[in-house]
């Protein structure tokens, strides 16, 4: 029987969006059934359109920068745009996959998306602004499957 | 070496070498060889991981400066 992997994805940043995606599509390479459990930001990760994820500098004093950036300088207009361009830049540069290729495997590889349905009301999400494909339930819904995984991982 | 389908997987980075190998596997039948040409160094131990865990045959690694190429023959179903 094969191996199961059931995660939670609770992060919705350019960087956060990266250990969900990259596990499960390798996860699926490796023939494990794998769910995704998309929960408050998350959520933002099953958006038909991911071009809004950003990474911020604030708040994370281990982010690597060119120049050392006080606090007061990274809370400027502009800094989590800037950052953000980097960090892609350094993505394409460095052939680290996008975040919609590897979202795209996993679907092409039959890892099932789960949105968390509290949260998409509680954030007034709207399901026309997912993916098609997915699914909606509750942490009952989680448990079901992550109940009998081999590997549990709340990222 | 002779082989059956090549993935060309110079330039990604993990886990993109993987996944075009799985992709490459699909494409090819059982015990035919897949040839994947790889420039990260994680590929190494990834790909020894990938055909531990999955049964797929890892026949040989050449490796030249900093390109990896592996032949991987494809397990019986």
């Amino acid at each position: 029987m094969a191996k199961k992997l059931a995660l939670i994805a609770s992060k919705g940043s350019l960087d956060w969006a990266y250990p969900p995606f990259i596990l499960a599509s390798t996860a699926a390479a490796l023939d494990y059934e794998v769910q995704i459990f998309f929960t408050f930001y998350g959520l933002t990760l099953l958006k038909k359109d991911l071009g809004d994820l950003k990474v911020s500098p604030l708040g994370n004093p281990a982010m690597p920068m060119p120049v050392p950036t006080p606090n007061f300088v990274q809370m400027l207009p502009g800094m989590e745009s800037m950052a953000t361009m980097m960090m892609k830049q350094k993505i394409a540069d460095k052939g680290v996959a996008s975040i919609e290729d590897l979202r795209t495997a996993c679907l092409e590889s039959g890892v099932k998306l789960i949105a968390c349905q509290m949260t998409v009301d509680l954030f007034d999400f709207k399901p026309a602004d997912f993916i098609d494909g997915i699914e909606y339930g509750g942490a009952a819904t989680f448990f079901e499957f992550a109940g009998e995984s081999n590997v549990n991982l709340f990222i | 070496m002779e082989f059956d389908k090549e993935v060309d997987a110079t330039g990604l980075n993990c886990p993109l070498p993987i996944l075009r190998c799985k992709k490459g596997l699909s494409e090819i039948a059982s015990t035919q060889v897949l040839k994947v040409i790889s420039t990260d160094p994680g590929s190494v131990k990834d790909f020894n991981a990938f055909c531990v865990q999955t049964g797929h045959e890892l026949l040989q690694l050449d490796q030249d400066d900093s390109t990896f190429t592996f032949y991987i023959k494809k397990r019986s179903s």
